[in-house]
């Protein structure tokens, strides 16, 4: 069954298959919110989960963190 | 601390032989002379500042910020970050190839681009998708009128660094990121200035501290409009309230080196984003914020972080601050129940006209020290 908002979807978007049972209900649930579409709800909860996934790679190695504190302690941040 | 946009803190700030090699090649390169604000963020990217950009935009990442203000990877991103030149300056050069970047005033190699694209973009486009109005009247669009008429994209490797009058102030996300976590705070609030603190700053920020373990109070330094007050006097009166009036363990003052775009809601998520890069965990939006004029409804900066679940920062939301003289002291329009002929509001506009006139405003309004500061200089706005 295609739903009329993926039959108008702009050509930078592409479909996400969830059950039709789903998408009815969250049809539902968004009209009481300022979501305009069930699409643009799932896109909102998927890049909050990705943004939680999201985890830091330290680029700095042991020798250049001894390096920024010093400059850190001669310029008063840091005792 | 939360991670850098994008998840990794660029560095393209080339070092050593590495850096020697480059640099001997910069010299024999076609050569762009940039102003003092384009090479600023040319320093702000090679440092990770703009993380995740590695140069001014694409063409497709330009696009996307203005339609959809995401990067082409959908990272959050709302100001183009992009270098305009004339085709004079650029006959001699073709994609794919490298141009050296220098300054203005001197003739050292700042960095070298990599050029990637160069491209048409439509001022008035520009203009309407980042500040929303096409009216010259507003500070960014005349600037945005005046840009060369193609933009140059491509990664930068950053060789030496432009003068810097603030370099005691200055510090990299890298340096932050090391600071806050020597300093032992877990959550970090960071707060986005261009005025010299007045009372209601100053609540703001100690309300914000009184459930983060820091504060990270990070002035703009650099272009701005006239009458706002110069750069010099901001960190003298910052520098002033933190001896007085702050635990030296919970807030660090340090600057950013970026011109204001006054572009209002799009540039309080880029405010946010470049805190989240120095390692803030939460992010102060008050009213108004970057905004010029009455181009901007007083709490659309607050009202766009909705669009935005995935900044990584938190940001924190105050009402307009006023002292109330019926609750005695400070207060807003969710916490004071009564009517405007008790309240005090801060007005910049008044405060303004009693330092031009050597008068220190009321005591209520602005710290004693502060205005005794700011009225060392004979005049402290901006001509």
């Amino acid at each position: 069954m295609k739903m009329a908002e993926e039959k108008s979807k702009p050509k930078n978007f592409t479909s996400i298959s969830i059950p039709t049972t789903l998408y009815k209900k969250l049809e539902e649930k968004i009209k009481e919110t300022e979501f305009t579409s069930v699409s643009s709800f799932v896109a909102h909860i998927i890049r909050e989960y990705l943004a939680k996934m999201e985890e830091e790679k330290e680029v700095f190695s042991e020798e250049e963190e001894e390096e920024i504190k010093e400059r850190l302690r001669a310029l008063g941040y840091i005792d | 601390m939360p991670p850098p946009h994008g998840g990794k803190l660029i560095n393209r700030v080339l070092k050593g032989k590495e850096r020697e090699k480059r640099l001997e090649e910069a010299l024999k390169l076609p050569k762009i002379r940039l102003t003092n604000e384009y090479i600023k963020d040319v320093e702000n990217i090679a440092h990770g500042v703009f993380s995740p950009l590695e140069g001014p935009m694409v063409q497709e990442d330009y696009l996307n910020v203005l339609e959809n203000m995401r990067l082409s990877n959908d990272l959050p991103w709302t100001i183009p970050i992009v270098i305009d030149v004339g085709e004079e300056e650029i006959k001699s050069v073709k994609e794919g190839e490298d141009i050296t970047i220098l300054s203005m005033e001197e003739e050292k190699p700042i960095a070298i681009l990599h050029i990637e694209e160069i491209y048409d973009y439509d001022k008035e486009k520009h203009a309407e998708k980042v500040f929303g109005v096409k009216d010259p009247a507003h500070p960014g669009v005349e600037k945005t009128y005046q840009m060369k008429e193609k933009l140059i994209g491509g990664k930068i490797d950053l060789l030496d660094h432009s003068e810097n009058p603030y370099y005691k102030y200055t510090l990299w996300p890298v340096e932050t990121r090391i600071l806050f976590k020597e300093k032992g705070w877990r959550t970090v609030v960071g707060f986005q200035t261009r005025n010299a603190p007045h009372m209601g700053h100053e609540y703001v920020q100690k309300t914000a501290l009184t459930f983060t373990d820091g504060l990270f109070i990070n002035p703009v330094i650099g272009k701005k409009k006239k009458g706002d007050f110069k750069d010099e006097v901001i960190l003298a009166a910052y520098e002033e309230l933190i001896k007085h009036y702050y635990l030296k363990d919970r807030a660090v003052l340090a600057i950013l080196r970026t011109e204001m775009r006054y572009a209002g809601p799009r540039e309080a998520i880029f405010h946010a984003i470049v805190r989240k890069n120095f390692g803030c965990t939460h992010f102060i939006v008050g009213r108004d914020h970057a905004g010029v004029g009455n181009f901007y409804p007083p709490y659309a900066a607050q009202e766009i972080f909705d669009e935005f679940p995935d900044l990584g920062i938190i940001p924190i939301f105050f009402k307009e601050f006023f002292i109330c003289k019926k609750c005695g002291g400070m207060a807003n329009e969710k916490t004071c129940p009564h009517p405007e002929e008790f309240r005090v509001r801060f007005s910049g506009t008044m405060i303004r006209k009693l330092l031009q006139q050597g008068r220190k405003p009321p005591k209520e309004i602005m710290r004693p020290e502060i205005a005794e500061i700011i009225l060392r200089w004979e005049n402290p706005f901006v001509e």
